[in-house]
């Protein structure tokens, strides 16, 4: 039996934690995650979970204390956002080369330059490449759903999991919210019963050995296969969670893709803004599609080109900059998984709602708009743009992606 | 995957190695040689030893072995040469000298 309650992003990830009643959890905090040890932490004052709240003087240090616990053999978790993430950096490393299954809630919120503490992509996009599983949310709803399936996730194949929602927007932002009973959720999520821990006394191990090069490349190899083969049991979790809820969860969501012609590529918060974009340009016969991804890591590569060559023109959009000069984070990697495949759209890239500048249905138009003009003239110009900062090239009508190709 | 660290060699594929490099047994470092790099090495004079142990109990590898409450010669499988060993014995029953390769 559900519950219905209404509560913010960060209530909603504390109350999964109630309902898990994880072993340990280290944490330090950052706005604006740092809502969620505060409310865990009265649960634990209040005795209605039994973890061990480590209170640190650093995220470097609450990251140590999640692999210190998880090599122990204890369900670890954290919360943190953008700063706090960038100085947990080098741990998130030894987490995921350790293989150890920490569950941490990110709330992704800008890195500093200059001083922002809004929303943007910028934390978790930068660790990308860290060996974590990395999964998104559109609404606090899913923060909720996401956070119940991330250690059956990760546990099953020893990899961590962030669980990501957007910084003030679907943390800060209270909305209508179903809930499971606690008993369902501990069912759901079960007892955590590693093979082997630090502190199984008939069977001495060690953890995090040194790796010279003859040894260091193979357990690299092997770490990449797990986050290979976190594809099915990520979609084998979903299709268990969805028999349970009624709520259907993949690698990423199709949004009136069926027979649209242009579409949106998003993650996020955002794609809720695109979503009543589509709704309100389909009123008016034009054939848009969005698609929501979820799981940026395992990066769901086949699916998610086989979906984009629905269309004839895609917007990849980045809510990072990665200084690359070839797009953000997410272009590069949507655009490069097109290229085996032989009937693929123009993919370009916007850039957007950066240091939490708000991205409107004004501008989805906009963009709805330039991929009608590429699907008119087969002319992608120029792939790498932003959308909704001010442009002096702008003229009252915007500008001509066209022309600025260089 | 749990493979004994004995079977853990330079051959090992990356399907044979352990999840995150574990080792799952204890004292593993004695099938390791680790004393193959060592430039200077430390010999052992019996007839001066006195069986004091104070080298036993500073050697940071634990690489002088004790037997019947007697220290014997060195384990130069892991001894890597720091010369601790030599500096600390009160009766020069330690030489630490250049070792020809």
């Amino acid at each position: 039996m559900s519950r219905r309650d209404r509560m913010s992003g960060k209530e909603a990830v504390a109350e999964a934690m109630r309902q898990i009643n994880p072993d340990v959890m280290g944490a330090f905090p950052i706005t604006p995650s740092t809502e969620i040890p505060q409310y865990f932490s009265k649960f634990i004052a209040d005795g209605e979970v039994d973890t061990e709240f480590v209170a640190v003087e650093s995220e470097h240090s609450a990251m140590s204390v999640c692999i210190g616990a998880s090599a122990a053999g204890a369900r670890a978790v954290t919360a943190t956002s953008s700063a706090g993430l960038a100085l947990m950096w080098e741990l998130l490393y030894v987490a995921a080369s350790s293989r150890l299954p920490i569950t941490m809630a990110v709330v992704n919120r800008a890195l500093t330059g200059p001083i922002n503490i809004n929303n943007d992509h910028s934390d978790t996009m930068g660790a990308r490449d860290s060996g974590w599983i990395q999964i998104y949310a559109e609404s606090n709803q899913e923060v909720y759903d996401n956070y119940i399936q991330a250690m059956p996730i990760s546990e099953a194949i020893r990899l961590p999991i962030m669980i990501c929602q957007d910084g003030f927007i679907t943390s800060h932002g209270v909305s209508n919210i179903e809930l499971l009973d606690d008993d369902e959720v501990k069912e759901f999520v079960g007892e955590y019963k590693p093979e082997n821990y630090l502190l199984k006394h008939e069977n001495p191990l060690a953890v995090g050995p040194y790796g010279i090069s003859p040894y260091y490349m193979e357990v690299k190899r092997a770490q990449a296969q797990a986050m290979k083969d976190s594809m099915p049991i990520i979609m084998e979790v979903a299709e268990k969670f969805e028999a349970l809820t009624g709520r259907k969860y993949g690698f990423f969501e199709e949004y009136m893709m069926d027979d649209a012609e242009v579409a949106i590529v998003i993650i996020g918060s955002s794609a809720g803004t695109g979503k009543e974009a589509v709704d309100r340009l389909r009123m008016e016969g034009k054939k848009v599609g969005l698609i929501k991804l979820r799981v940026f890591r395992p990066f769901p590569r086949q699916p998610l080109a086989e979906s984009m060559c629905k269309v004839k023109a895609v917007a990849i959009m980045d809510k990072a900059e990665c200084f690359s000069n070839s797009g953000g984070p997410l272009f590069s990697e949507a655009r490069n998984s097109l290229y085996d495949l032989p009937n693929k759209p123009y993919a370009i890239n916007y850039i957007y709602g950066l240091g939490g500048r708000d991205i409107t249905v004004e501008d989805f138009y906009e963009i709805y708009n330039d991929l009608f003009i590429i699907y008119d003239t087969n002319k992608p110009g120029d792939i790498y743009r932003y959308v909704g900062g001010r442009d002096s090239r702008y003229g009252e009508h915007g500008f001509d992606h066209r022309k600025y190709d260089d | 995957m749990i493979t004994k660290a004995k079977d853990i060699n330079e051959k090992i594929t990356w399907q044979d190695i352990t999840i995150g490099a574990e080792i799952y047994e204890p004292a593993t470092s004695l099938l390791v040689e680790t004393g193959d790099w060592r430039v200077m090495t430390p010999v052992f004079k019996e007839d001066d030893c006195r069986q004091c142990m104070l080298c036993v109990l500073y050697c940071p590898d634990s690489s002088i072995p004790v037997k019947n409450h007697k220290r014997r010669d060195f384990d130069y499988i892991h001894c890597k040469g720091c010369g601790i060993c030599a500096k600390v014995c009160p009766f020069d029953a330690i030489e630490f000298v250049k070792e020809d390769k």
